[in-house]
């Protein structure tokens, strides 16, 4: 369809979200409003191929979403300071503990294979639907599920079991060993 | 309340939920930097014809 005002301002109201997509997806705010910029011109340059009445953010996050698969195969993890620059990002910096625990958040989610990373934020942050996830992803439903069920059991292990290593006794027995002067 | 599928692995998942919305609505909330709006803005007009000088009436092109 010929790009509209109305159109247009449904893209225009898609991309704060679009820019959480390409930076929980990236960890890099600078690179993914360059995949958000990308993303944009692409949609307005094929906007014909666009279905009037069909789902506007499940299109433009497709976009986004292939933009960055081909863009990531060429980088791999080239780009390796995520957690810096994620939280330039941030307008608001959380509180010191809100902000630790939310940097050990993003680094277990960067730690989760990217299939399941994104099935994860598809449905439990930006809200799609397990259909309208399988659709920008390319794959089935039931796919969509699973991954998102092992990306949450991952998430889990790595944040509220594997901590409990943290507390293992060898500060303890060093501190005690190193007291005590030999 | 959590119920069927234990107590601590709900509160997990829940908190997990809590945690990846936060992120993400940390940044839906800076809402839409003027570099976006000013390109679909752009994108929007057509461009005036840089032989027209004024660009008053669209039909002034046809003549």
């Amino acid at each position: 369809m010929p790009l509209t005002d109305s159109l247009r301002d449904d893209i225009l109201a898609s991309v704060p979200s679009l820019r959480a997509f390409a930076i929980s997806l990236s960890g890099n705010g600078d690179r993914a409003d360059d995949l958000v910029q990308e993303t944009l011109l692409r949609a307005l340059a094929n906007i014909d191929s666009f279905q009037p009445g069909s789902n506007l953010p499940a299109w433009l996050f497709t976009i986004l979403r292939n933009l960055f698969r081909s863009d990531y195969r060429k980088r791999r993890r080239e780009v390796e300071d995520a957690d810096g620059n994620y939280a330039k990002t941030l307008k608001t910096q959380p509180a010191q503990n809100a902000h630790l625990e939310f940097e050990e958040f993003r680094a277990a989610l960067d730690k989760l294979p990217q299939d399941q990373r994104e099935a994860l934020i598809l449905v439990g942050a930006s809200g799609f639907s397990y259909e309208d996830a399988a659709a920008i992803c390319g794959c089935a439903v039931g796919t969509i599920k699973s991954r998102v069920n092992r990306a949450r059991s991952k998430l889990s292990a790595l944040l509220y079991v594997e901590g409990a290593d943290d507390f293992g006794p060898d500060d303890t027995v060093r501190a005690v060993i190193g007291g005590s002067g030999g | 309340m959590p119920g069927k599928q234990g107590g601590l692995n709900a509160e997990i998942q829940s908190r997990i939920g809590h945690q990846l919305r936060a992120m993400y609505d940390d940044v839906v909330r800076q809402g839409v930097p003027d570099r976006f709006a000013e390109l679909i803005r752009k994108l929007d007009v057509p461009k005036p014809d840089p032989q027209l000088g004024n660009t008053g009436d669209p039909e002034d092109g046809r003549s």
